[in-house]
């Protein structure tokens, strides 16, 4: 009796301990494209920037050690970083804090239950599907300070002549104004956290005597800081890589007054041909995000409601 | 609208003359028809290996347990907060010594490698959200791993499959930064990169511009206003919270 339902215990464990196997390998299988990937695409290329930002590379060229001497170079004596950095955070608060705002708004008005809100979220969504390229061109001809729309319009009210992007101090204000323009993405977020608040704190609210403000100030506001919280961060990290809009309308210009980030990067890797350089700037990029992300983390724990809790 | 009249002073909202040959002419300037074949030739095997690799993997980390798993899928979580330009670079040396410049390859072969960590997180979580029971009865009838995959799962996750198509779509579409860096022969421009070709060093006419821009615009919009209740869905199904 003992030996036979020893016998039938390791049968089910050598069974299961097979199963367990051909699980790993099928795991390893249905997994194995991703892990390449990473190694080929993240982790190498990774590896391979950090040791080329140590070095005086230049294509084509052989890798020469320099240390330290790419980020001491950075921080002590290149005036485009410190113009690059000031000129990609300007934009990056300037353009979250408004078009969060933006998407807010939008997003509530959404979720008011408008007839026809399909082509409403098709409006307001449109400028986020149309490419870069494309929208900027858009723009070059609205911020045109002889021919565009935007000074026809204000000349109607007696405000003078904007130079807009091709002035010095009003460039990046335009294109934080142009960056609002595609809140739409944002707005519907918003309006997939405003679906989830329960109606029932707002039907308290009522009860309560509370008006429409009470219901956006006490409930929805607060029960969607999770969501207005993940749109802060992928915009924050979105707009401090922005580089199409520097590329097509601006070039960097006036006078390095658009020279963003991600596109002083690229200037000097790929056209004044300093990859080692670059490499160095990237990573200080990405060291840049990762504290600002981190911090602006820590400081959801104050702000940030979530329901569950 | 023709040049002249885009630059009268002050503008008009309704131009005189409504002039659909701007469409002909922005045809005979730029080659659009070879630009939008070249963006077909990045998009389509694009899709194809993000949807087909991005399923895989978001169902190895979904439902099967293997040794290493948590380091791996914390390794895919972390490259989607790395910036693209830390690899940019060397990304672009090794496409360079693999004599790949003016190819589709950098802009093709990245995608069957797991097709982006956004979408195998995105199919993970739907995948982690199917009853444990429904591939474990399929088990019992002695199907394999692959055919509960196909068969049980994929036509599950239907709705998530096609928000990842548009929005890779959409993204590869508008893509204007990978072939700025990889295609410089205009023979092999996307219609993203050829537009910009209209822009010229004294002058640019903006109303060929304008119709391109229109033409590029139209194919998004399109799919967008007839795939957006997926969209939607997939966005607001998904659980994006903080």
């Amino acid at each position: 009796m003992e030996t036979v339902r020893e016998y039938a215990i390791t049968r089910k464990s050598a069974a299961r301990s097979k199963r367990v196997r051909s699980e790993a390998v099928a795991g390893y299988l249905f997994t194995l494209p991703v892990i390449l990937g990473l190694l080929l695409w993240t982790i190498g290329p990774m590896m391979a920037s950090l040791v080329i930002s140590f070095t005086n590379w230049q294509v084509f060229d052989v890798l020469r050690w320099v240390g330290i001497r790419n980020y001491d170079k950075i921080f002590t004596s290149d005036l485009f970083f410190y113009k690059s950095i000031l000129v990609t955070l300007y934009y990056a608060f300037g353009s979250v804090v408004t078009t969060s705002i933006a998407s807010i708004l939008l997003g509530t008005l959404m979720n008011l239950g408008l007839k026809r809100i399909a082509i409403l979220r098709t409006i307001l969504y449109m400028p986020t599907i149309v490419p870069a390229v494309a929208s900027s061109f858009l723009w070059i001809w609205l911020f045109n300070p002889d021919f565009g729309l935007l000074n026809t319009v204000l000349s109607v009210f007696g405000i003078p002549k904007q130079q807009w992007i091709f002035d010095e101090s009003s460039a990046v204000p335009s294109l934080i104004f142009m960056h609002l323009w595609s809140s739409g993405s944002g707005a519907l977020i918003i309006l997939a956290g405003l679906k989830d608040v329960p109606k029932h704190l707002y039907e308290a609210v009522e009860i309560d005597g509370g008006n429409w403000l009470h219901k956006f100030f006490f409930v929805s506001l607060p029960m969607i800081t999770p969501v207005i919280f993940f749109n802060l961060i992928m915009g924050f990290i979105g707009s401090l890589q922005a580089f199409t809009q520097a590329y097509v309308m601006t070039s960097g210009g006036p006078n390095n007054a658009t020279l963003f980030y991600a596109y002083f990067i690229y200037r000097e890797a790929f056209v004044n041909n300093n990859f080692g350089y670059a490499c160095a700037l990237a990573w200080i990029l990405f060291w840049i995000i990762a504290v600002l992300t981190a911090f602006i983390f820590k400081s959801s724990k104050g702000w940030v409601f979530y329901g569950g809790k | 609208m023709d040049n002249y009249e885009l630059f009268r002073f002050p503008p008009k909202l309704f131009p005189n003359q409504f002039l659909w040959q701007n469409y002909i002419d922005v045809f005979k300037a730029v080659h659009f028809p070879l630009y939008f074949k070249n963006t077909m030739m990045i998009v389509i095997p694009v899709l194809a290996g993000t949807l087909i690799t991005s399923s895989l993997g978001g169902y190895g980390f979904a439902r099967l347990r293997f040794p290493l798993k948590k380091m791996w899928f914390v390794l895919v979580m972390s490259s989607l907060m790395l910036p693209p330009a830390v690899t940019l670079i060397p990304r672009y040396i090794l496409w360079s010594k693999l004599g790949a410049i003016n190819t589709f390859y950098p802009l093709t072969v990245p995608a069957w490698f797991g097709g982006g960590a956004f979408n195998i997180f995105l199919i993970r979580q739907f995948f982690l959200g199917i009853s444990k029971e429904l591939d474990e009865s399929a088990m019992m009838d002695g199907a394999g791993y692959f055919q509960i995959f196909v068969r049980i799962m994929l036509p599950l996750i239907y709705p998530v499959l096609v928000v990842i198509t548009f929005f890779t779509f959409i993204n590869e579409w508008n893509d204007f930064l990978q072939p700025l860096l990889y295609l410089n022969q205009d023979t092999k421009f996307t219609l993203a990169l050829g537009l910009i070709t209209l822009r010229g060093e004294f002058n640019t006419q903006y109303n060929l511009l304008m119709a391109g821009a229109a033409l590029m615009t139209l194919p998004a919009i399109i799919i967008f206003f007839f795939g957006q209740r997926y969209f939607v869905e997939g966005i607001s199904t998904t659980g994006i919270k903080g």
